[in-house]
């Protein structure tokens, strides 16, 4: 644009740069209009009214659905406004379970802030609110219909992010609700677990299934030994929630915080991560040596991703890794190196993600009934487990991991983001082990939050056909483009946009944030003195100890052997 | 239900509407004429034709009245309820038709799967006032004691059906 267009906001002249619509440029301009239904990574919905604003004729606009022209004016703060968004508030609030101290989302819950936010002193309408009805079965997410605002945002993050479309609008008027197909539970329904919903829910409508009792529980007994392990994710959005800058590396606090708690050995699941490198690259070299592989191998260390494909595209499953994600792998060492003690063990996972609650669950990780991983918690159980033991966060001095798995490498720090489990396993397979070699990796495209990537890697003098994808949507996409005939050799996939970072277990941040934690995960990599999983030296001691003949068995999963019973 | 005829069924109506999103509430009504409701069964094939969620799916069927999702009977009997006939006495021909049947508000149905009856808000037949329709055939000027005639006529109707 060679002349800047501009429009009023408030009096005040605003620039239009390609904006899509009112609401970005009145954000960018400084000014946090309410809302309810609007995301940047959703379509526009209009559905809340909470972002109008007056034009110069005194009209209202949707400030989410209209788009900027040069010339207009409008005010977002007017007394008439200011009126409407407390009549929406309050009529929201008539039927809405207002025993906010109880409710799992108390703290992070929109109307609860926006309640307070435009200073809703009273409800004028009669109270019509009804008791919680609690659905509950699926492991990672509990729903309460009751409390729902039907703004619609887990039902497009459902259907247009992640392409599962197991929930959706039903019925009409003052009976509609959110619901999968004939109101099935959402266990027995396509959901995959990855919680987007219970991330973008602006109130404690669908919220993450919350296991920190059963943890205080195993830490109280003084005849259990409680082991954990911390994914590689959690250690840059945990901080946030005390007050750290987004994206900074808090792991070293994160330790002395678990350690404070109780735990009685922890674990760095990046160290699980290097055997899934040193497993999954072996897979891929060995198709790659073979050739005449139409298909990709695709990735498996996401729990959603799996379902997903287990749902989906079930004639797909032989060609997902055969690999056991991080968490599971390492849990199945752990308790293989736990068996040496008589006392009771008790192993607790904390992942970003909501899906691993699901994947702990699955029959294929209970050898002999007993699940591998006991509980998973996500970064904001932890958040709040850290909480309730009164413990100053920000003033903890770091402290580092236990032995004997004390050692990882910057190749399993980097999982946590999309396009770093291909980084990782192309560290190993690279026959360039320079220095540079490595640092070049970072410039094949591997990097970035971008839903799909693609590149073309030479390893051992020929070309490898490269897709990382995230959002289980984008994933889809790429399927059905494998379908028409393109070709790749390897395909990451994450369910979450941007990867594990993005799990809808970490704190909730906006798109715009999303970006420092992946900054935050690049730099602890850098931090690393180690950084291919072949080099650490703990590898060695582990192929040469626990995993000696056990490796299949430890490491190893076949999905999709019989394994019909849904998550529940 | 035979599953093979019901997928035969599902394949005629799919390739008369089109595969395609646009084309769902279209096939979900050629489904209903055929079925007189959507079976359930239905649903996971359609979604995947249609490419569409069930839940998307669902979502439509529960949100337009004229969909059922439940068996209706061989006769459908609506009863025009709108102002023109509830004023002209609409409701005892419900009553009446609901006694005579075993029926009520909530259950719509007789197990026989013979009769079915709900109400309408408007046929746009208010001249002929108040109506009830039989599978789409307009009956005027109804009165409780035409309905329980009519009924009647409808059974009879039907073992004739059989006995031939």
């Amino acid at each position: 644009m060679t002349n800047k267009e501009t429009m009023l906001i408030d009096g005040v002249p605003v620039e239009i740069n390609g904006e899509k619509n009112l609401l970005e440029l009145i954000r960018k301009a400084g000014i946090s209009l309410p809302t309810f239904c609007y995301h940047s990574e959703l379509s526009v919905y209009g559905a809340c009214r909470m972002c109008m604003v007056e034009n110069e004729r005194g009209g209202l606009e949707a400030a989410c659905s209209t788009p900027p022209r040069a010339g207009m004016s409008i005010r977002t703060n007017t007394e008439r406004l200011r009126r409407y968004r407390r009549v929406i508030l309050e009529l929201l609030l008539a039927n809405h379970c207002r025993d906010c101290t109880t409710c799992e989302n108390n703290g992070q819950c929109k109307l609860q802030s926006l309640a307070k936010r435009f200073n809703i002193e009273g409800v004028r309408f009669p109270n019509t609110a009804e008791k919680p009805l609690i659905e509950n079965s699926s492991v990672s997410v509990v729903r309460d219909a009751h409390k729902c605002i039907l703004c619609g945002d887990c039902v497009r993050m459902c259907n247009e992010v992640q392409n599962v479309g197991a929930i959706d609008f039903a019925r009409r008027g003052s009976k509609m609700t959110i619901s999968t197909a004939f109101d099935v539970p959402l266990a027995e329904s396509p959901c995959v677990g990855c919680g987007q919903c219970a991330a973008v829910c602006p109130t404690g409508a669908i919220v993450v299934k919350n296991d920190v009792e059963k943890v205080w529980k195993a830490l109280d007994d003084k005849n259990t030994r409680v082991s954990v392990q911390i994914a590689p994710a959690v250690r840059v959005a945990l901080g946030q929630a005390f007050g750290l800058p987004g994206g900074e590396n808090s792991m070293g606090k994160i330790v002395a915080a678990l350690r404070r708690m109780g735990f009685d050995s922890i674990f760095d699941t990046s160290t699980g991560a290097d055997l899934t490198v040193l497993e999954e690259s072996g897979e891929l070299a060995a198709r790659l040596e073979e050739g005449g592989h139409e298909l990709p191998l695709f990735s498996s260390c996401c729990p959603a991703w799996v379902r997903f494909c287990e749902t989906r595209f079930p004639e797909l499953l032989p060609n997902v890794s055969s690999c056991k994600s991080p968490m599971q792998m390492f849990a199945a060492v752990i308790r293989e190196q736990a068996r040496a003690s008589s006392r009771r063990h008790v192993h607790v996972a904390v992942m970003p993600c909501t899906a691993k609650k699901y994947e702990a669950r699955r029959s294929e990780f209970c050898p002999d009934g007993k699940p591998d991983v006991d509980y998973v918690l996500t970064t904001q159980e932890l958040v709040r487990m850290i909480r309730e033991s009164n413990l100053i966060f920000s003033e903890l001095e770091p402290e580092a991991v236990d032995m004997p798995f004390g050692t990882m490498t910057g190749a399993g720090v980097i999982f946590g983001v999309t396009g770093g489990v291909t980084e990782a396993v192309l560290r190993r397979l690279a026959s360039d082990k320079s220095n540079s070699g490595l640092m070049r990796l970072a410039y094949t495209g591997v990097r970035g939050l971008e839903g799909v990537k693609e590149t073309t890697v030479e390893v051992g003098g020929k070309p490898v056909r490269i897709a990382m994808v995230s959002g289980l949507g984008n994933a889809a996409k790429l399927i059905e483009r494998i379908r028409q005939g393109e070709h790749f050799d390897f395909v990451e996939v994450m369910a979450c946009p941007g990867g594990c970072i993005n799990g809808a277990g970490q704190p909730f941040v906006p798109a715009e944030e999303k970006a420092q934690r992946s900054a935050g995960l690049y730099a602890a990599d850098k931090l690393c003195s180690i950084k291919r999983s072949e080099e650490n030296p703990l590898m060695m001691s582990l192929y040469g100890g626990i995993l000696k003949g056990r490796v299949h068995e430890l490491l190893h999963v076949h999905y999709g052997a019989g394994e019909e019973e849904r998550h529940g | 239900m035979n599953t093979h005829e019901m997928y035969q069924t599902a394949d005629a109506i799919l390739d008369r509407c089109g595969r395609e999103q646009r084309s769902v509430i279209a096939v979900l009504q050629g489904i209903q004429e055929h079925y007189r409701y959507l079976p359930r069964e239905l649903f996971p094939y359609l979604a995947e034709q249609l490419g569409v969620s069930e839940a998307r799916l669902y979502s439509v069927a529960t949100f337009y009245e004229n969909f059922s999702l439940d068996p209706k009977g061989h006769f459908v009997i609506k009863v025009c309820d709108g102002t023109a006939c509830h004023v002209r006495k609409s409701i005892p021909i419900l009553e009446r038709l609901r006694s005579d049947l075993g029926l009520s508000d909530k259950k719509v149905t007789t197990d026989d799967l013979l009769f079915t009856v709900e109400t309408v808000s408007c046929l746009g037949a208010c001249g002929l006032a108040p109506v009830i329709t039989v599978n789409d055939k307009v009956h005027p000027g109804m009165t409780p004691d035409k309905a329980s005639e009519l009924i009647k006529q409808l059974r009879e109707e039907l073992q004739n059906a059989d006995n031939a």
